[in-house]
């Protein structure tokens, strides 16, 4: 039985610990609602991008000049996986689900007998996949001094995978990420990035494809889409991957706020039991010394 | 008096300007053009410039932006810029940095092809330089 001094100096402690839990929490929510804007923001461009793609490679496709970031290297053998995360815990399962999802791509890859390499952005994606996969891991891009993504960081890791891909460092790029669907629900996912898929889009292309005019001519314009495409991609992902971890993070701090107050209860109700005890023992003690003399 | 046409500015961070233009001035990289009302599908690629935009309330807006696509199609014009800036809020400090960015680049630059891209890119910007006077 723990004496009350050391009863109260838990039940401090565990205040102390709800305090910061709740600010942690209170943060992130100030922060999700940013980066909720940031993500959604970011959505027009993305979709443009895709409608604009689509058109212009409807009409290189299938001609075996087409771009190779559009029509693959032919081969199906060495597999980039851009791994992001965040560079901070503290936010329930959203890094370990995403590296549980890497991990499993990168075993069945494996089995298939394809040569898998990992690019990791985020520290914690890092080190959750480091020990298995130390040799597969290419490099570690942090993201740490970074208050506000945009769309020079994803530009600058677009251009080291691209630059990968010209040296034939790789076949396929897939990107994995989270996207954020509510706070308490976020869904890891893989997209392949490399060779680009391209949203169909049926309805439209036939009729305002065939009268398009270009200017440079339309490889050209391919040529300077594509890669750009890839940015926009990786800038989506890591702005719903920021506001995935600040759900995660809201949601986490909230559970452990609630768990405290709970134990804080706990702590003392059993404290003001040992406490009433001690004083009925003193009672007792002063009636039972009164009637014995 | 021309009719007014849907017309979209945006950059990869935001939606910049969604309403209806009566014309808008675009700085292709094979020249400038003028977008007016039923104008035919038509797409291009687009230099570091200045976007003029002629609202439907006849007020004009200018838009530096770096780099980036337009594209004319039934539903209008939407110009897809990797970096949209108002001309009021851009200072001198910001062009003059990127200019001293793509002079890095020329110097950096490993073959002819990046080279001359680069050293294109740094013209262009010194002539929005002189455009905007600072």
């Amino acid at each position: 039985m723990p004496s009350l001094k050391e009863l109260r100096n838990r039940i401090a402690s565990v205040k102390a610990t709800q305090k910061i839990t709740k600010a942690m929490q209170m943060v992130a929510a100030a922060k999700l609602r940013r980066a909720q804007a940031a993500a959604e923001a970011a959505r027009p461009y993305a979709e443009r991008m895709g409608a604009v793609l689509a058109n212009v490679a409807a009409g290189v496709a299938g001609q075996s000049d087409a771009p190779r970031l559009l029509a693959g290297t032919g081969a199906n053998q060495t597999h980039l996986l851009i791994v992001c995360t965040a560079e901070r815990g503290l936010c329930g399962a959203f890094n370990s689900s995403i590296a549980r999802l890497a991990r499993e791509h990168t075993l069945a890859l494996q089995r298939q007998g394809k040569t898998v390499k990992i690019l990791c952005v985020g520290k914690k994606g890092y080190d959750a996949l480091r020990r298995l996969f130390q040799n597969e891991i290419i490099e570690l891009i942090e993201l740490r001094s970074v208050k506000q993504i945009g769309f020079a960081n994803a530009d600058a890791i677009a251009r080291k995978v691209l630059s990968l891909y010209a040296d034939g460092q790789f076949d396929v790029a897939t990107i994995f990420y989270s996207k954020f669907r509510s706070v308490i629900q976020q869904i890891p996912t893989a997209q392949q990035l490399i060779p680009a898929q391209v949203p169909t889009n049926d309805n439209a292309a036939p009729t305002t494809a065939a009268i398009y005019e270009y200017e440079p001519d339309e490889a050209t314009i391919l040529e300077d889409l594509l890669p750009r495409n890839i940015s926009v991609q990786i800038l989506g992902a890591l702005l719903e991957n920021v506001a995935s971890e600040m759900g995660a993070k809201m949601s986490a701090m909230d559970n452990a706020t609630r768990n405290a107050g709970e134990m804080i209860k706990k702590y003392t109700l059993r404290y003001n039991r040992t406490r009433q005890a001690m004083i009925t023992k003193e009672l007792i003690e002063i009636i039972s010394g009164a009637e014995a003399l | 008096m021309a009719d007014p046409f849907p017309f979209e500015l945006v950059s990869p961070e935001r939606l910049l300007l969604s309403e209806p233009a009566l014309s808008v001035v675009v700085p292709g990289s094979e020249g400038e053009f003028e977008v007016l009302k039923n104008h035919a599908p038509f797409m291009a690629t687009i230099k570091p410039g200045v976007v003029v935009v002629t609202l439907a309330s006849g007020q004009a807006q200018r838009f530096f932006v770096r780099g980036g696509f337009a594209d004319v199609n039934a539903n209008g014009l939407t110009i897809l810029a990797e970096q949209a800036i108002p001309v009021e809020s851009l200072n001198a400090e910001d062009i003059a940095s990127q200019i001293r960015d793509a002079e890095e680049d020329v110097t950096d630059a490993r073959d002819d092809a990046s080279k001359t891209a680069a050293a294109t890119r740094l013209a262009q910007l010194k002539d929005v330089q002189a455009v905007l006077g600072h």
